[in-house]
């Protein structure tokens, strides 16, 4: 970064202030929130009493915490199940809307729907869906004679949870793909058609290794979208005093903070989160590098 | 959009079979709104009667949604937030975003790193400090809080917004240097003009950020109707009409259709935006 203009005299002052509500931000916002968060998950603090020292009891406590454990399992698998499916599924997508095909910019409108819609709304009109009598789907399923299923039941709640949010992270994904498709030189494809390559070969050593850099940008953006899931969660599974039949890591630190304002449990949750996070976009740009290499 | 032409070699079958992948998939997309419009137009009694077409169209279930809850009034808080944390967002990222990618500093390149770290802090980090601090300045139970933190800028605005930026030839600041433009004048009248689709693009995103956020609304607003937002308002709903599916579904495509119908009008401008926070 050595190109620009060099700010004269007086205008370091507009420099700064132009800087000023970003800085504010970083400060206030993200890095001391870390610190604020860091630090208070050493305490025990309802908010109303004096904060008391816990030492390291929270973190700790979490370990025999039952409720803990449940949402750390549900957040692992939910993002597992997230993850690849949301990938697969927007690229398969790019792909084919990637052909010569009639409505292709409909069909991309389409698919960008869920995209755009309140998951709050959204996830209302799935509980509708998903609904154990009478719902949509086990209406579908009654018409050909099969049974009902309990879709947001205690086996089912997971995968259907992960559904709606597959559902309605596929159009981000296909956007990114697309623009990176279309950002393959046509001549490249077509040499390795030349040389014999079939389909699945031009597909896995052509196309998606072009697309290596939007497919990494995708997956640690999912990623994170993944673990900070909540909006769908919240709405499809909650039950009564702010519990969920499927509590994620957010769910809890959401019930633990703001519901029963037990703030040094939350923080240490909020903690192990962001560790988590960054673990595996750390994982994510080691797989990139060894990607990179070889090419 | 581009399309790719067809090579003389490739057959047609394989583009019937794409489309009728792509058919299904449009289904499974459309379907539950498709859904969603039919229930509310049913009455009460035929809602859970088969078939898309409601033996009975009503349009009741609109009238007596804006009856029971207030909806103007949460459809009005959460317009006015949205509004303004666009306006925050789109005035503190581009002038962020603006001294990232022209002007020259020591610690430029370290700085703008640190920020894009914190594209990975999940917003539970920030949340509970910043329930703390807003509730030390008596501002719990307020509509600031949820307007407030858009006033300072963001990682993925200034991200985005600096991109575009460096697409906008560095040789027109420089002439307007040499003329004798100051910095302001230069982001004001050169760069802020010139990044029309990028802002178009940037305040689609805030504002569906902001209409669309629950999380911090059921901190701050968790039960007020005169005071939260829409999403807070639909979460009480479905609690308090639970089994109503006629009316939770008018609610639901009340909420859902200002941003379809902007959606269906400025499709370039969302598409470009998701786009654009893909350049890398």
């Amino acid at each position: 970064m050595n190109f620009g203009l060099r700010p004269l005299g007086g205008e370091k002052l507009w420099v700064l202030l132009l800087l000023g509500p970003t800085l504010l931000g970083l400060v206030l916002g993200a890095f001391g929130s870390i610190f604020a968060t860091l630090g208070l998950s050493f305490f025990r603090w309802d908010l109303l009493t004096t904060p008391e020292w816990a030492g390291l009891d929270n973190y700790l406590g979490l370990v025999g915490d039952r409720m803990f454990l449940r949402s750390l399992s549900n957040t692992i698998i939910f993002s597992l199940l997230y993850v690849p499916l949301t990938i697969v599924c927007a690229m398969a997508v790019a792909l084919l809307l990637n052909r010569r095909i009639y409505g292709a910019s409909l069909f991309r409108t389409l698919y960008f729907l869920p995209v755009i819609s309140s998951p709050t709304a959204v996830g209302l009109l799935w509980t509708w869906i998903f609904a154990q009598d009478h719902g949509l789907l086990n209406g579908l399923l009654g018409s050909v004679g099969l049974s009902p299923v309990r879709w947001l039941g205690p086996s089912m709640a997971l995968y259907s949870v992960v559904v709606v949010n597959v559902w309605g992270a596929i159009g981000e994904g296909m956007i990114i793909f697309l623009a990176g498709l279309q950002a393959i030189p046509r001549e490249q494809v077509e040499a390795a058609h030349l040389d014999g390559a079939n389909a699945v070969q031009r597909l896995f050593y052509v196309i998606l290794p072009a697309m290596a850099p939007s497919l990494f940008f995708q997956s640690v953006l999912s990623t994170i979208h993944a673990f900070q899931a909540f909006d769908y969660i919240y709405i499809l599974t909650r039950v009564g005093n702010g519990n969920s039949s499927v509590p994620t890591l957010v769910f809890s630190i959401y019930r633990n903070g703001f519901r029963f304002f037990r703030m040094g449990d939350a923080t240490a949750q909020a903690i192990v989160l962001t560790a988590i996070i960054f673990l595996f976009t750390l994982v994510y740009f080691r797989i990139q590098k060894r990607w990179e290499v070889p090419a | 959009m581009i399309r790719i032409e067809p090579a003389p070699w490739e057959s047609r079958w394989p583009d019937r079979l794409a489309m009728l992948a792509l058919l299904i998939g449009a289904i499974a997309m459309v379907g539950p709104f498709v859904c969603m419009l039919s229930t509310s137009l049913k009455l009460p009694e035929d809602q859970y009667a088969r078939g898309l077409i409601p033996p009975v169209v009503t349009f009741k279930n609109y009238a007596k949604v804006f009856e029971i809850m207030s909806f103007q009034t949460l459809l009005w808080n959460s317009i006015k937030i949205a509004l303004i944390s666009t306006f925050g967002q789109l005035l503190t990222c581009s002038m962020a975003a603006f001294v990232f990618a022209i002007v020259k500093f020591p610690g430029r390149h370290a700085l703008f790193v640190l920020l894009l770290v914190t594209l990975m802090v999940p917003q539970q980090i920030t949340a509970i400090p910043q329930f703390i601090m807003f509730k030390w300045l008596g501002l719990y139970g307020t509509q600031a809080p949820l307007y407030l933190p858009s006033f300072l800028g963001g990682a993925f605005g200034v991200f985005l917004m600096r991109q575009y930026f460096l697409t906008i030839p560095i040789e027109l600041a420089e002439a307007a240097r040499i003329d004798g433009a100051s910095l302001m004048t230069i982001y004001w009248k050169i760069y802020l003009p010139l990044a029309k689709p990028a802002l178009a693009a940037f305040a689609i995103f805030a504002f569906l950020f902001s209409w669309n956020d629950l999380f911090t609304a059921l901190i701050y607003l968790p039960s007020d109707l005169e005071k939260t937002t829409l999403p807070v308002g639909l979460a009480l709903f479905q609690v308090q009409f639970a089994g109503k599916w006629t009316l939770m579904m008018a609610a639901v495509l009340v909420s859902v259709a200002p941003i379809m119908v902007a959606f269906f009008l400025a499709q370039k401008h969302f598409i470009e935006g998701v786009a654009l926070s893909g350049l890398k």
